[in-house]
């Protein structure tokens, strides 16, 4: 009996010792390549991020950084899967593995850089909150919303930020917390709530999914600093490297004038040295990435530079129709700015 | 010789038969019972015209979008014109008669075994329980045969909602069944291990399960091992209803007269061929009904996928209603999904109740 | 009961008793092997990724609001305490649930037992409609459908300037202590100690001599008597402050948020269909006979019911009725859907998200549904002894 019970116990720990053992293998770029797709975690749906359209495809500027990231890794920006989760899901799922990349409008706080396992890759886009109400109100600034009644989406920045506000300047309010940011909309427009705040780019959108859009007005105070961007897991350098530099490329990109139109050309015929060290007609850049040779060509020509992006997405042309404003490169007034291709 | 003839019965006191006697006997038989009658009367007024005036005559049938709904009444054009997404979710239009093959089939395929005189229908039920999986799988899924795939973050709709009951409830019978029997085992480390398996999984709700299963579950599994989403959320509904499942089979198996474990191990069988051949085919047949009641709680729990931002019917009505061309439409589509909903459920609960007295032998004491 | 006679000696196979053993190792060594292989899993992953793990976090300041707390609630206040409120909400909502699905489930089950034709074929359609409607989608109706589409504060109903009812919820006076409170507590106290004292009293005499008392009638004025000659004495206990608009919503007096009595609604409507089948079901377990015989022993008709037919019907309704309990305990979680601050959605939804430690929370939350249910289990299980038949 103990010989048996001792054997068991012996092949029971092997067994599970050898399972495991096959746990550690595989970086993210391998299971990918492997796959063959990436897994991008987005929105439950916001317009000009990331939103399915009538055919069930994800659409926004969040969905167009995964593309890009797909086109760079496999010169083909289809390969691409979207995840949609709500804001309580998004970190367990990027901790678990279930998406590769979360890039559905998150903030980047240095709890969720340090202590979440995740690191953030850099900014798509610079928000802040603001607050979205109703014109019949009558109110102009924040500081007249004593005593209002809030809807938040739950387990976001948002929550904790105006807490702080509303405590700074010594307010009352009622929270009202939603899992999706439909909801909290159809809560603002119902009248359960007087103000509907979040990320002020969110508010636009949101703005523009109701019935009578005109009978609201976004109120002129920012109170927070929300730099939104992918996430990616800890402890994987390069997979980290590549998502960060696909976004520092389409920038590269727009600030060198090279649009989808044009990026084929140039990259056959450029004078210009660091156009040509980007695009690949001069050295390796890309092989330090584990990157094809034409990974920029890809990403711009499949999915575009940044400013294409933005003004695809969110700029005059759509119902959103946000400034660049912060979101202008550098050397244009804003503050996006990426570093140099060599 | 004269016969006797009986003269004809006279008629019935005109008291006690017909309408009038009726309404005596059941509306109004003593002064509260006329209260009540009247009390009811006047629910039953409060309640129906408006509910006809709203859904029916001051409805709106026709049209195509939202200002075609000039009506006071309900609108329900909304329902007409996103029908196909609260069926099939956002699976390829080209392809939904993938799905309609599939429930076609399954009907057809399960009818033989509910007409009693079918030969041979334990073998038959078998080999459609084995083989309906499979092709149902490869018509709903394709990739084979020169299907095109269709991934299932793509299903959504009725047919999600019947995906996911139907796998909870094939997956759940098997795990139940074991469970049951190893919580009735006189082994103690046996009986510890499903007493504790099944009272966790039932006294915690489903939606934190699902969540687990969702988003926790590839925490538990090796790093780069993971699996589609809706298998996740069914693994996750196959636990917690084998529980379920698992204490309705015990009662029937405590409801076996204990002659037939003893006559099942007189005749030499032991203990797995005594429950297989003996036991469990009478006990099963016993809570047949309980099983279809569990079916109904399972398929009414199904709607909780919304949480993990699945789309079965209930959030295709939801992301429907948001919509801004349909906004204020939350309640037609709200009253359609309880429609849909009620309509499987009370169709079951009557299936269950008819098989309850059909299959009544007198066990039960 | 093991036969030993003509089994093999030693350890073999062919034994069951060996063969139970081997088979008990078995299944101890699997799921001991599972569960370290999914805990060892989970170590790696947690590691690998970097992510914190530990409880610390419930003494960190939660920082942000929360729309309903019974308990006094800041930002700054912790985690932990945040934890306290989500449970408290559930249990608030439980708590009304219980009883008002009670209430209306025995109204409705005794309604469908009714001899009026009318009455009965009601609560049939009541019964037949609720109870096959997920819950979920009767919560989301209740509240998008019907709450939400109230006037807002400024257009609310007003009933008498006391109670407002808006897609706010319902505001009503909040009674806050005056001077008569305590005395009224003492007074209250002092009621339910006359009344218990006299039960005792009529009871016995009852016993001894067989003359009735008006226990209920009397009762009845002991337990508002004494509290009004208090309140004639000392004053009023409490002073009832009127809700008042002012800027964007009522201020002042109570007010029931409307995600609060959509889950209520919903869950009582629900629930009360299945208690309303368990009722009948176990008024019609008691055989006509046990009518009968209570009437030839001369009880009238209320007595037969209270003392005779409940009593036996309570022993088949009390074990289903648990589990329906048990059931909305837990459906109370769907408040997730609409956003009351319960349990799930603000400790496993939001607290969850604001510190990223999935496990821990989902294990906290987990353990607190399983301790709800294994103590309501529990309590109606030694409740079920205690009036179980006791056969001879």
């Amino acid at each position: 009996m103990k010989m048996l019970k001792s054997t068991l116990a012996v092949v029971t720990a092997a067994t599970a010792l050898g399972i495991s053992g096959f746990a550690q293998a595989g970086a993210t770029l391998d299971a990918v390549q492997k796959k063959g797709f990436v897994q991008c975690g987005v929105s439950d749906g916001l317009p000009g991020f990331s939103v399915p359209d009538a055919k069930g495809n994800i659409v926004g500027i969040d969905a167009d950084v995964c593309r890009a990231v797909a086109a760079a890794v496999f010169g083909d920006a289809k390969k691409v899967k979207f995840s949609q989760l709500n804001a309580k899901e998004r970190f367990t799922a990027l901790q678990s593995g279930e998406v590769d990349v979360l890039s559905r409008n998150t903030t980047w706080t240095s709890s969720r850089d340090a202590g979440m396992g995740l690191v953030f890759a850099g900014v798509t886009y610079y928000d802040g909150i603001g607050f979205l109400v109703n014109k019949k109100l009558g109110v102009s600034s924040a500081k007249e919303l004593d005593g209002a009644t809030i809807c938040i989406q739950a387990g976001t920045t948002t929550e904790l930020n105006v807490s702080d506000y509303f405590r700074a300047n010594g307010l009352k309010y009622t929270p009202i917390t939603f899992d999706t940011s439909d909801e909290s909309a159809k809560s603002l427009e119902s009248g359960r709530c007087d103000v509907l705040t979040s990320d002020k780019s969110q508010l636009y959108a949101q703005r523009s999914k109701l019935a009578a859009p005109t009978d609201y007005v976004v109120l002129p105070e920012t109170i927070s600093k929300e730099p939104l961007g992918p996430v990616v897991r800890k402890g994987d350098e390069e997979w980290f490297s590549i998502v960060k530099w696909t976004l520092f490329a389409m920038l590269n990109a727009e600030e060198m004038g090279i649009t989808s139109k044009n990026v084929e050309a140039e990259a056959k015929a450029t004078k210009n040295p660091d156009v040509g060290r980007m695009l690949g007609a001069d050295g390796e850049y890309g092989k330090d990435l584990k990157l094809p040779k034409d990974w920029v060509v890809q990403i711009v020509k499949q999915v575009g530079n940044y400013g294409e992006v933005f003004e695809k997405n969110l700029g005059k042309e759509t119902p959103l129709q946000i400034d660049r404003g912060l979101n202008a490169l550098w050397n244009n007034g804003g503050i996006q700015y990426a570093p140099p291709v060599r | 010789m004269s016969t006797h003839v009986f003269k004809p019965d006279m008629p019935p006191p005109v008291k006690a038969v017909g309408v009038v006697a009726w309404m005596r006997a059941n509306l109004f038989s003593s002064w509260l019972n006329t209260l009540l009658t009247l009390f009811a009367v006047y629910l039953v007024w409060l309640i129906v015209p408006p509910l006809l005036q709203w859904s029916i005559f001051d409805a709106n049938w026709v049209g195509t979008t939202r200002a075609d709904c000039t009506k006071d009444g309900a609108c329900w054009v909304f329902i007409q014109q996103r029908f196909g997404q609260f069926m099939y979710g956002y699976y390829p239009s080209e392809l939904r008669w993938r799905v309609d093959l599939t429930v076609w089939l399954a009907v057809i395929g399960a009818a033989p075994l509910f007409i009693s005189r079918f030969p041979r229908k334990a073998i038959y039920g078998l080999g459609f329980l084995l083989l309906y999986p499979i092709i149902a799988y490869t018509l709903l899924h394709g990739g084979y045969l020169g299907l095109a795939t269709v991934p299932t973050s793509q299903w959504g709709g009725l047919m999600l909602t019947l995906v996911i009951a139907t796998v909870g409830i094939v997956g759940a019978l098997p795990l139940g069944i074991l469970l049951a029997l190893g919580r009735r085992s006189n082994m103690p480390a046996v009986k510890v291990v499903c007493v504790t398996f099944i009272e966790f999984w039932r006294g915690v709700p489903l939606i934190t399960v699902l969540f687990m299963s969702s988003v926790m579950l590839p925490l538990f599994l090796p790093e780069g091992m993971s699996f589609d989403k809706l298998l996740r959320a069914m693994i996750g509904v196959i636990l917690f209803q084998s529980a379920y499942i698992a204490e309705v089979v015990r009662g029937g198996l405590q409801a076996i007269p204990k002659g037939q474990y003893e006559a099942a191990a007189a005749m030499g069988l032991g203990y797995w061929r005594s429950m297989c051949l003996v036991i469990l085919p009478q006990a099963l047949k016993l809570v047949i009904p309980g099983i279809v009641n569990t079916f109904i709680a399972l398929f009414k729990d199904t709607s909780l996928v919304i949480i993990i931002g699945l789309f079965d019917l209930l959030n295709s009505v939801k992301q429907a209603a948001a919509d801004p061309t349909w906004l204020g439409m939350a309640t037609e589509g709200y009253v359609f999904a309880a429609l849909v909903f009620w309509i499987f459920c009370f169709g079951m609960s009557r299936y269950s109740m008819h098989l309850e007295r059909k299959l009544d032998t007198g066990h039960k004491r | 009961m093991q036969n030993n006679i003509g089994a093999p000696k030693g350890l073999s196979l062919s034994d069951p008793r060996v063969r139970a053993w081997l088979f008990q190792i078995l299944t101890i060594a699997f799921v001991v092997g599972l569960g370290w292989y999914l805990f060892h899993n989970t170590q790696t992953n947690l590691q690998h990724r970097g992510i914190t793990s530990g409880f610390d976090f419930l003494e960190r300041s939660a920082g942000f609001g929360i729309a309903q707390h019974l308990i006094p609630y800041t930002e700054q206040d912790s985690y932990a305490r945040v934890f306290v409120i989500g449970l408290l909400n559930t249990l608030l909502v439980t708590f009304i649930g219980i009883i008002l699905a009670t209430l209306l489930g025995f109204i409705i089950g005794v309604a469908r037992l009714s001899p009026n034709w009318m009455i009965s074929k009601l609560a049939t359609v009541y019964v037949e409609t609720f109870r096959n409607i997920p819950p979920l989608l009767q919560i989301l109706f209740w509240y998008f459908a019907v709450f939400l589409t109230l006037p807002g504060p400024r257009g609310s109903i007003n009933l008498s300037d006391t109670f407002f009812i808006s897609n706010r919820g319902l505001n009503m006076p909040g009674a806050s202590m005056a001077e008569g409170f305590w005395p009224f507590v003492v007074a209250l106290v002092l009621a339910i100690i006359a009344i218990v004292l006299m039960v005792r009293l009529a009871n016995r005499r009852f016993e001894a001599t067989g003359e009735p008392f008006h226990k209920f009638w009397v009762g009845l004025f002991l337990f508002f008597g004494i509290p009004a000659l208090c309140v004639l004495l000392f004053g009023a206990p409490v002073h009832w402050e009127m809700p008042q608009l002012k800027g964007f919503n009522f201020v002042g007096g109570w007010v029931l948020i409307p995600e609060l009595l959509a889950l209520t609604l919903a869950l009582t409507i629900y629930t009360a269909a299945f208690i309303a089948e368990i009722v009948r079901s176990g008024i019609r377990s008691v055989s006509y006979g046990q009518t009968e015989a209570a009437r030839s022993l001369g009880l009238r008709e209320g007595p037969t019911l209270r003392k005779v037919i409940i009593p036996q019907a309570l022993r088949v309704i009390i074990p289903p009725l648990t589990s329906q309990y048990l059931n909305l305990a837990k459906n109370s979680s769907l408040a997730a859907g609409i956003g009351y601050p319960e349990m799930v959605s603000l400790f496993a939804g939001t607290v969850l998200n604001q510190t990223g430690q999935a496990i821990e929370v989902i294990a906290i939350t987990m353990s607190v549904y399983l301790a709800i249910s294994i103590s309501i289990s529990l309590l109606m299980n030694w409740y079920n002894k205690r009036i179980a038949l006791i056969e001879r």
